[in-house]
């Protein structure tokens, strides 16, 4: 396995003390990236309060149109899959090259199944005409304008968190790749801790998505 | 540094936790708590966050530089919803004309 890329990888570069100091600079960074993301989904959350505040009959009753069990079961997936992203960092640490493998195969197919459950609930959108646009309509409202905001926001707000797992994905192929050809140890394992920290992001923002857009007006119905 | 490696144990009640915290946060959705519906789901929202952070992104043994990143970046998120929201809701108070 200490093949010339990992012996590469391994190597401590000139502007740092120790490897010690070079990981906790890769995570640090990646910290960072992350805090630009959280102000990047920030302003879509900014905007749902805003125009929620404004708009509370019109949120309400659009927000309960949608379906909460394939929402809860979503995020169920989404929870699966950080525990699966987790474990695989765990056998990263423990330099376990098989075990990495296994899990982040799994955490693939959880995410994937999650696009796929995203996929089946745009599609019905489509269906019952709740796409803003021309043919929009919602029942048991005069206020269709209120209504379609609602609806450009949620697509606005789960399209952009699709995306990231759309992305996410890729990353996961690429550490699955990485970790074939024996790239990681013990030793050394920063990208794939590092991978793991966008993938719990990305759940994180499902995690605040998910009641916004999917519970709090639900009592109302 | 992530030096510590968490037994599978700990993962594993961190996430049977979440999942029951999500079927929680889906039932109490259709009990009517008035205004605070909203207060309920998010707190039960931030538990969420907090325990995917602290353990699945080992934030609990990370160093006190990301730490602080952290809170810090969450705070400039903070005062962008408070100054927002602080004029849209006082928006209606004062009479002014052309508003």
């Amino acid at each position: 396995m200490a093949s010339e890329a990992h012996a590469e990888t391994l190597a401590l570069r000139e502007q740092f003390d120790t490897a010690a100091q070079q990981k906790d600079a890769s995570t640090l960074g990646m910290w960072i990236f992350l805090i630009t993301e959280v102000m990047f989904f920030g302003g879509l959350f900014l905007a749902y309060t805003v125009y929620r505040s404004l708009y509370p009959e019109s949120f309400g009753l659009a927000s309960s149109t949608l379906n909460e069990i394939i929402g809860a079961a979503n995020t169920a997936v989404l929870l699966c899959s950080s525990f699966t992203m987790v474990l695989a960092v765990r056998a990263a640490q423990l330099g376990q090259r098989r075990t990495i493998m296994l899990f982040l195969v799994l955490t693939i197919i959880l995410g994937l199944a999650f696009l796929g459950i995203k996929g089946f609930e745009w599609t019905e959108k489509f269906h019952e005409h709740h796409v803003p646009g021309p043919t929009f309509h919602l029942e048991g409202t005069a206020m269709q304008g209120q209504a379609q905001l609602f609806f450009s926001l949620y697509f606005a707000m789960t399209g952009l968190h699709a995306l990231h797992m759309v992305v996410g994905c890729g990353i996961m192929f690429y550490l699955l790749w990485a970790t074939y050809r024996g790239r990681y140890s013990a030793e050394y394992y920063t990208p794939v801790d590092v991978g793991g920290l966008y993938w719990h992001f990305v759940d994180i923002i499902w995690i605040f998505l998910f009641p916004l857009l999917y519970l709090i007006d639900r009592h109302l119905k | 540094m992530s030096e510590h490696v968490d037994s599978v144990k700990t993962y594993a009640l961190v996430w049977i936790i979440l999942l029951i915290l999500t079927a929680g946060t889906t039932a109490v959705a259709h009990v009517d708590l008035g205004p605070f519906s909203v207060v309920v789901a998010l707190a039960i929202a931030v538990c969420k966050m907090l325990l995917v952070a602290l353990f699945f992104m080992h934030v609990r043994h990370s160093t006190r530089l990301t730490r602080l990143v952290l809170v810090g970046g969450l705070l400039w998120f903070f005062i962008l919803l408070a100054l927002t929201m602080a004029d849209i809701v006082t928006r209606g108070w004062l009479g002014v004309p052309g508003k």
